[in-house]
């Protein structure tokens, strides 16, 4: 039993008197809780201001928005890299598994800790995505609308296989220390680097990856016949690894990535069927994937709305044509801004928010 | 009367007038969402719609509809018996593999069904084959043959002979005249099945 827990949150915009306004921004696997404002390590602009701010679909001005760092996470949640209150070590793998389930738990304590009964809506991408699936499951009542974006209801074969190669990778460093790292004052640098490397490629596409690097060389005008970084590609990927391990915790990353490997809604709510999980489901809903995301296919949000339409709750679904592959839930999608626009609208003059 | 002051396509206004307000409506190939937003507008309805088109659902979504991209050949199987009070199929059921099967789901899933119909028995469709010896070209069968997605055309009659071997019910219907107005003449008439360029059903079990 793990206890007691911190989570760590941030939030935006403010809550109206009914408290009928927030919406719950849940984060994918190495997101944090800082989607709308520069981040405190690395610097950078927050992960999701592509869809948050003034006039853009989730507006402070609108809406109070909350995000929170997943349980498990190392951006202020408590996770394998803080202090075993009993041990006075960090955790380490003594800190128990984690599910999908128990990181929306934790927000959802966050959102009672705030006063709020029922969330406007909850929206998140790829993991984020699974915590939305899971809080419309679990808190059927609690969710007046949601936005699953390039996610699925389980996890594949394949993008278990993907992490389970992440995770090895990270295993596989002598730094890992058997994920006693911390005590050793080391970092499995490699391995996580690796792990990086090996998840970002499958954020992307090949068109994307043609486009952006093709065969172009790195700083310098011909093949060198050697295991430098040549291309651009390795040097793009290399740079990607390398910023990674700072600002990321190697043992989360095996904790969240164990947690997305185990998220199947089907079975955890519907004895194996996903209409069942989302039996009498009034939760409005908008279903959003990408033509070329390979990671999480148009094909498993099908299914999702497929098993929707049985339940018959209300549900939209839409792809759009991107070839960005799954990243392109984080990038400048002006098509998938005016799309969540026009649902937000929709769903908020259904709950008799202001335009 | 509310229905009055936003013009919406003739067959889908005699669809419209049809539903209940408060009710529930799925809307197969339901386009740009014309009569889901007049439904939800005018009538407080609970609207659904599937389209086949990326960018028609995506205009769909965008102006706050509940839509999604599906194939009403496939999808209409997944919905539970009885989940709306109307199903809605306006000037598609000849584009569909199995129009018979899908009329058959329409009234499974709905508790009553509206379907709008290409009458392949208007007067001009029968000249054109009779003295130009050509494929009809009208205003509801506007593509030549090789870019139609007409594949299953039928007249009113061969249309109601699909209605009486499924055993349903017809609650009302319309005729209408190529320029939208309603012709005087009865569905079963021979004079509907002549001078009628389309009919509107609404239809139930027996």
């Amino acid at each position: 039993m793990l206890a007691p827990v911190t989570l760590a949150y941030q939030t935006y915009g403010t809550l109206n008197a009914d408290k009928s306004n927030a919406i719950l921004i849940c984060h994918a696997l190495t997101g944090d809780q800082f989607p709308a404002e520069t981040h405190p390590i690395t610097g950078k602009p927050g992960w999701w201001e592509s869809i948050i701010g003034p006039d853009k679909p989730l507006d402070p001005d609108r809406f109070f928005l909350i995000c929170v760092n997943v349980l498990g996470g190392c951006m202020g949640s408590t996770g394998p890299a803080d202090i075993n209150p009993a041990t006075g070590k960090p955790y380490g793998l003594s800190f128990p598994v984690i599910t999908i389930g128990d990181m929306v738990r934790g927000c959802m304590r966050v959102v009672d800790s705030l006063g709020i009964d029922t969330l406007f809506s909850v929206i998140g991408g790829s993991m984020g995505g699974m915590q939305v699936l899971e809080a419309v499951a679990a808190y059927p009542d609690r969710v007046f609308s949601a936005i699953p974006i390039a996610t699925a209801a389980y996890h594949t074969a394949q993008n278990i296989a993907f992490h389970e190669v992440g995770r090895q990778a990270i295993m596989a460093d002598p730094e890992w220390r058997d994920g006693d790292y911390l005590l050793h004052d080391t970092l499995p640098r490699r391995g996580l680097s690796v792990a990086r490397m090996t998840a970002h490629i499958t954020y992307l596409s090949e068109p994307a990856l043609q486009r952006k690097f093709g065969r172009s060389l790195q700083d310098r005008d011909e093949v060198k016949f050697g295991f430098d970084a040549d291309f651009q590609v390795e040097s793009y990927l290399r740079h990607q690894g390398r910023t990674f391990v700072d600002r990321f915790d190697a043992n989360a990353y095996l904790y969240i990535t164990r947690a997305m490997d185990y998220f199947d809604l089907a079975t955890s709510y519907g004895e194996g069927s996903l209409a069942t999980a989302f039996k009498d489901c009034k939760t409005r809903i908008c279903v959003v994937s990408f033509t070329s995301d390979w990671l999480f296919p148009t094909s498993e949000s099908r299914a999702m709305v497929h098993a929707l339409n049985a339940a018959a709750a209300p549900v939209s679904f839409v792809e759009i044509e991107t070839d960005k592959g799954h990243d392109a839930f984080l990038l400048d999608e002006p098509e998938m801004n005016r799309i969540l626009q026009g649902f937000i609208n929709g769903a908020a003059a259904a709950r008799g928010l202001p335009a | 009367m509310t229905l009055e002051h936003t013009k919406i396509r003739p067959d889908l206004q005699v669809v419209a007038n049809w539903i209940e307000p408060g009710s529930r409506v799925l809307d197969i190939g339901c386009g740009n969402g014309e009569l889901l937003a007049y439904l939800g507008r005018e009538k407080n309805v609970d609207c659904r719609g599937i389209e086949i088109r990326r960018a028609k659902v995506n205009q769909c979504v965008a102006a706050g509809l509940s839509v999604i991209r599906g194939d009403a050949n496939q999808d209409l199987s997944l919905y539970p018996t009885d989940s709306f009070d109307y199903v809605v199929l306006t000037q598609a059921l000849q584009t569909l593999e199995q129009p018979r099967a899908a009329l058959e789901e329409l009234i499974r899933v709905g508790n009553r069904a509206v379907v709008s119909i290409p009458n392949f028995g208007y007067w001009r469709v029968r000249l054109s084959l009779l003295f130009r010896g050509r494929m009809p070209v009208t205003e509801s069968l506007n593509q030549p043959w090789y870019e139609t997605k007409n594949i299953h055309l039928c007249t009113i009659l061969d249309f109601l002979g699909l209605v009486q071997e499924l055993g349903l019910e017809i609650e009302d219907a319309v005729v209408l005249k190529p320029d939208g107005t309603p012709a005087r003449s009865p569905v079963t008439s021979a004079r509907a099945n002549f001078w009628g360029e389309q009919a509107v059903l609404l239809l139930r079990r027996k």
